[in-house]
C-alpha cells in the first residue's frame, strides 16, 4: 500500500504545474478560453512538448505512460490551472485508436501526441442524455466506403478539430447496444457542418451536422456494429480524466476560499472565526478528500475487468459530480457577493466544477449506471 | 501509488482470518451479527482468547505485552474482526488507559496495572464526562483534594459506558480550582469499590443500560493512583483522546453492516419484488456503498501516512465524521428496510437465547434499537461538531 506517486509522475506534475502557473495564468486563460478559438494553440503545442499528451499513452504506441495514475496526474494539473486545451479529445480519440485501430489508423497517434492534430469525440446527440447506446446518426454502406448522416451535440473542441471520432448506427434500433460503429472522420470533409460556440466555463464546442459525409472502408474503427465496447472504454478514460481535473480545481477553489475566510473582515474580525462558516469549510475539506479517494479508486481500477473498472468509474463520476457541485456552491457562498463576479478567479473554477458534471454523464446518470452494473453482476 | 497490501500484509490478513476461524466462538459471532447485546462474560471470553494469542493489547509496544503492530496491521486486524463478527474490544482499559500508563505512568504503576489489564483482573471504565462537562471537557468539576496520604474525591461522572461491569475507573479531576480550566486537572485511578462511590444506570432510548452515572462522596484515593504530574492531567486526557484513532472510522463495521443490509433488502418484499430492486431504496443503498468505497481509501491514505509508527492527528477527526455518518446511514437503512416491523420492540429479542417465535423477519428484532443506540456514534469521542472545530483549527488554520 502506497499513496505516493512515482518519482516520474511527481516530476511530470511539477513540470506541468510550474509551466501552467507561469504561462497559463488566469488572465491569459480567460482571454483565450472565452475567445474565438476557445484555447491557446501555442500553449497547446508547448504542453505537448512537455509531454503532457504523451503521458496519456502507453509506450507501445509511442507514449510514456497511459496508466490510470498517469492520466490522473496530468488532468489534476490541468484542473488546477483551469486549462482549456483539447486534452480530453486527444485522450478519448487516441485511446479508442489504441484499442481498436488498424496499423494505418494508429499512424494518427503521433500527430495526436505531438499536438499537431486536435481530435474530438462526436458521440452525444440532441435527443440523448449521456447514454452510450443511443445513436441515431446513420452510416450506410456505399461502394467500398460509408456515408454518414446525423447530428452530434455539444462536441467539445469540435469546431477546430482536424480529427473526429463519430459514432454511427450501422444496424439496430436507436438505443440498441448492437449495431454501433465508430468512424474516423476528417473535420474538414465535405458534408461536415459545424456551428461553433463558446462554453459556459470557457473553451469551445460545436453542433456537428453530418450531411452525406463519405468515408472510406479504412475509416471504420474496429468491427462494424461492435463499437459500443470501444466507445465505453474511450469514454471511461475521459471519465477518469474529468474526475481528476475536477479534484485539481477543487483544491484551488478550497485554497482560495480558505484564504478569503482568513482575510475578509466583518464585525471586526476575520469571517473564518465564525463557527457557522468554519463548519461549512470543514465539510468542504472532508468532501474534497472523499473525492480524491474516488479518483484514486477509479485510476487503480482502470485496467481491471469490466465490472470492477466501470463500477469504479461510475462511482467516481457520481462522487465528483456531487462533490464538485457542492464545492462550487459552497465556495461562491462563502465568498459572498464577490464570489458572484467574473473578476474573481474562483468564479471560473466554480463554473468548471459544475460543468464537469455535464460532460460524459452527470451524477444521476452514473449513479443509475453504477446500480445497473451491480444488478447485472449479481 | 499502489492500493494493494504487500504480500507480508496479505499473509498477516490470512493469519488473522485463520485465527478468527479457529478461535472466535460462533455463539459470540452470531450475537454480534444479529446486533444482540453482549454480556460481560462474552467480552471477557473474547478478551482472554485474544490475550492468549498476544493480540489483545494491540496498541501496546512489545515491551509491555503488545504484538508490536504498525497502523496497517491494526487496521487489517480490526477490519477482519468486524467482518467475522468479532466483538469490538472494550477499549477503556486496554486501548485508552494502557497507552496513557505506558507514556505517563511511573514504573510501579506500569508493573502493577498493565498486567492486570491483560489478564482481565481489572475492568476499567472512563470517568471523563460530567453533567456540566461534555464537549467542554476541560470544565470538569469533580474535585480531588490532598489530605495526608490520599486524595478526597467529590463529584459526579456520567455517560460511563459499561461502568456496571467495572471495578476501576480512571478520572479527570480538578486539583486546582484557581488555575485555568486545562491547567488544574489531574488524572486519577479510582477503585469503584471504595466507600463513597455509587453507580446508577442510565437507561438509554433503546431500552439498554450500558451507560451510567458515577457519584463520588468523600472517596479516599491513594496518592499513588495519580498518573503523571498533579495538575498536568489534561496532557494525559488529550493523549488518550487522540491515541486510539486508527480504528475510529469503523470501516470494517460499516462493511459488515452493509452486507447485512443487502441480505435484508433481498429478503424483504415491496411491490412484489425484493426491496433491493426498488428504485428508491436501491438508490439509497448505492449512494452509501459509494461513500463507503471512497471512505475505505480515505482511511487507508491516513493509515499509510502514519504507517511509520506515528499517530494520526487531526486527520482522525476527518475519519470520525465520515465514518460515523456512513455507519449511521447504513443503520438507518436497516431500520427502513424492515418497514413496519421496526415498530415491535421485544426486549428479550435484544439478547441471546430468546426462544420465542420472532415477530416478523428475525433481522427486524434489533434493527430499530440498534439504529437508536448508534445515534451515539456522532456524539461520543468528541461530537462530530467538535471534530469540525478541530479540523478548522488544526488543518484549516481558521
Amino acid at each position: 500500500m502506497n499513496f505516493e506517486h512515482t518519482q516520474d509522475r511527481r516530476m511530470l506534475a511539477d513540470t506541468l504545474n510550474r509551466f501552467i502557473a507561469e504561462q497559463y495564468g488566469i488572465e491569459f486563460r480567460n482571454h483565450h478560453a472565452y475567445g474565438e478559438q476557445g484555447h491557446a494553440p501555442e500553449r497547446w503545442q508547448q504542453l505537448a512538448e512537455l509531454g503532457a499528451i504523451g503521458a496519456l499513452f502507453p509506450e507501445a504506441v509511442g507514449g510514456f505512460g497511459g496508466a490510470g495514475f498517469d492520466i490522473a496526474v496530468v488532468f489534476e494539473c490541468l484542473g488546477r490551472g483551469l486549462v482549456t486545451e483539447p486534452f480530453l479529445g486527444a485522450l478519448m480519440v487516441g485511446r479508442a485508436i489504441v484499442a481498436a485501430g488498424s496499423a494505418a489508423q494508429k499512424a494518427h497517434l503521433a500527430a495526436l501526441m505531438d499536438g499537431s492534430t486536435v481530435a474530438a469525440l462526436a458521440h452525444d446527440e440532441p435527443e440523448g442524455h449521456y447514454e452510450l447506446e443511443r445513436v441515431r446518426t446513420r452510416a450506410e454502406r456505399q461502394g467500398d466506403g460509408w456515408v454518414l448522416n446525423g447530428h452530434k451535440a455539444v462536441v467539445v473542441h469540435g469546431q477546430h478539430a482536424q480529427l473526429l471520432l463519430v459514432s454511427a448506427r450501422t444496424s439496430g434500433a436507436v438505443d440498441s447496444a448492437e449495431g454501433i460503429s465508430l468512424f474516423l472522420v476528417d473535420g474538414n470533409a465535405a458534408g461536415v457542418q459545424r456551428r461553433g460556440y463558446g462554453r459556459m466555463d470557457g473553451g469551445s464546442a460545436c453542433e456537428l451536422t453530418l450531411n452525406q459525409v463519405h468515408v472510406g472502408a479504412d475509416d471504420l474503427l474496429g468491427t462494424e456494429g461492435q463499437g459500443l465496447a470501444v466507445l465505453e472504454r474511450a469514454v471511461g478514460y475521459g471519465v477518469l480524466a474529468l474526475c481528476a481535473e475536477s479534484v485539481g480545481a477543487m483544491d484551488v477553489a478550497k485554497q482560495h476560499t480558505l484564504e478569503y475566510l482568513q482575510t475578509r473582515q466583518q464585525f471586526g474580525k476575520p469571517i473564518g472565526s465564525f463557527q457557522a462558516l468554519q463548519h461549512r469549510m470543514a465539510d468542504v475539506l472532508l468532501e474534497v478528500e472523499q473525492a480524491r479517494s474516488a479518483v484514486i479508486n477509479a485510476a487503480a481500477a482502470l485496467d481491471a475487468d469490466r465490472f470492477t473498472r466501470e463500477r469504479a468509474l461510475s462511482a467516481a463520476k457520481f462522487t465528483i459530480g456531487r462533490i464538485g457541485t457542492r464545492v462550487a456552491e459552497e465556495s461562491i457562498q462563502l465568498h459572498g457577493g464577490i464570489g458572484m463576479t467574473w473578476e474573481l478567479p474562483l468564479s471560473h473554477y466554480a463554473k468548471r466544477m459544475v460543468m464537469i458534471d455535464h460532460q460524459l454523464g452527470d451524477e444521476d446518470h452514473h449513479l443509475a449506471r453504477y446500480m445497473q452494473l451491480n444488478a447485472a453482476h449479481t | 501509488m499502489d492500493l494493494n497490501f504487500t504480500p507480508e500484509e496479505e499473509a498477516f490478513r490470512a493469519e488473522v482470518q485463520a485465527f478468527l476461524k479457529a478461535k472466535l466462538p460462533a455463539r459470540i459471532a452470531n450475537k454480534v451479527k444479529a446486533g444482540q447485546r453482549l454480556t460481560k462474560a462474552d467480552q471477557d471470553e473474547w478478551h482472554a482468547i485474544l490475550n492468549e494469542r498476544g493480540w489483545y493489547a494491540n496498541h501496546w509496544p512489545q515491551e509491555w505485552g503488545g504484538p508490536g503492530w504498525g497502523a496497517v496491521q491494526k487496521f487489517i486486524f480490526d477490519h477482519e474482526c468486524a467482518l467475522a463478527g468479532g466483538p469490538r474490544i472494550v477499549p477503556f482499559g486496554v486501548n485508552m488507559l494502557g497507552p496513557v500508563l505506558i507514556k505517563y505512568g511511573n514504573e510501579a504503576q506500569k508493573r502493577y496495572w498493565l498486567p492486570r489489564i491483560l489478564s482481565g483482573a481489572d475492568w476499567w471504565c472512563q470517568g471523563y464526562s460530567e453533567p456540566g462537562a461534555g464537549s467542554d471537557l476541560a470544565s470538569v468539576k469533580t474535585t480531588a483534594v490532598r489530605q495526608g496520604d490520599h486524595y478526597l474525591v467529590n463529584g459526579q461522572k456520567t455517560w460511563t459506558t459499561q461502568g456496571q461491569h467495572a471495578n476501576m475507573i480512571f478520572c479527570l479531576v480538578r486539583t486546582d480550582r484557581e488555575a485555568k480550566p486545562q491547567e488544574g486537572i489531574s488524572f486519577l485511578l479510582v477503585d469503584m469499590n471504595t466507600l463513597g462511590v455509587e453507580l446508577r444506570p442510565i437507561r438509554t432510548l433503546d431500552g439498554d443500560r450500558e451507560v451510567n452515572e458515577v457519584f463520588f462522596t468523600d472517596v479516599k484515593v491513594p496518592l499513588d493512583n495519580l498518573v503523571g504530574e498533579e495538575n498536568k492531567g489534561w496532557t494525559c486526557a488529550k493523549y488518550l483522546l487522540t491515541y486510539e484513532r486508527t480504528g475510529i472510522a469503523g470501516v470494517g463495521m460499516s462493511v459488515a453492516a452493509l452486507e447485512k443490509l443487502k441480505v435484508i433488502a433481498n429478503k424483504v418484499q415491496r411491490n412484489g419484488r425484493p426491496l433491493a430492486q426498488d428504485p428508491l431504496f436501491a438508490t439509497r443503498m448505492a449512494k452509501v456503498e459509494i461513500d463507503l468505497e471512497n471512505m475505505k481509501t480515505t482511511n487507508l491514505r491516513v493509515i499509510a501516512a502514519v504507517a511509520g509508527g506515528g499517530v494520526p492527528g487531526a486527520e482522525s477527526s476527518m475519519l470520525k465524521i465520515c465514518g460515523t455518518e456512513i455507519r449511521q446511514e447504513i443503520l438507518s437503512l436497516m431500520r427502513r428496510a424492515v418497514g413496519p416491523y421496526a415498530l415491535p420492540f421485544i426486549e428479550a429479542a435484544q439478547y441471546e437465547g430468546d426462544t420465542d417465535e420472532p415477530v416478523g423477519p428475525k433481522e427486524a428484532a434489533t434493527a430499530a434499537a440498534n439504529y437508536f443506540n448508534y445515534r451515539k456514534l456522532s456524539i461520543f469521542g468528541g461530537s462530530n461538531e467538535i471534530q469540525k472545530n478541530i479540523i478548522s483549527k488544526m488543518i484549516l488554520g481558521l
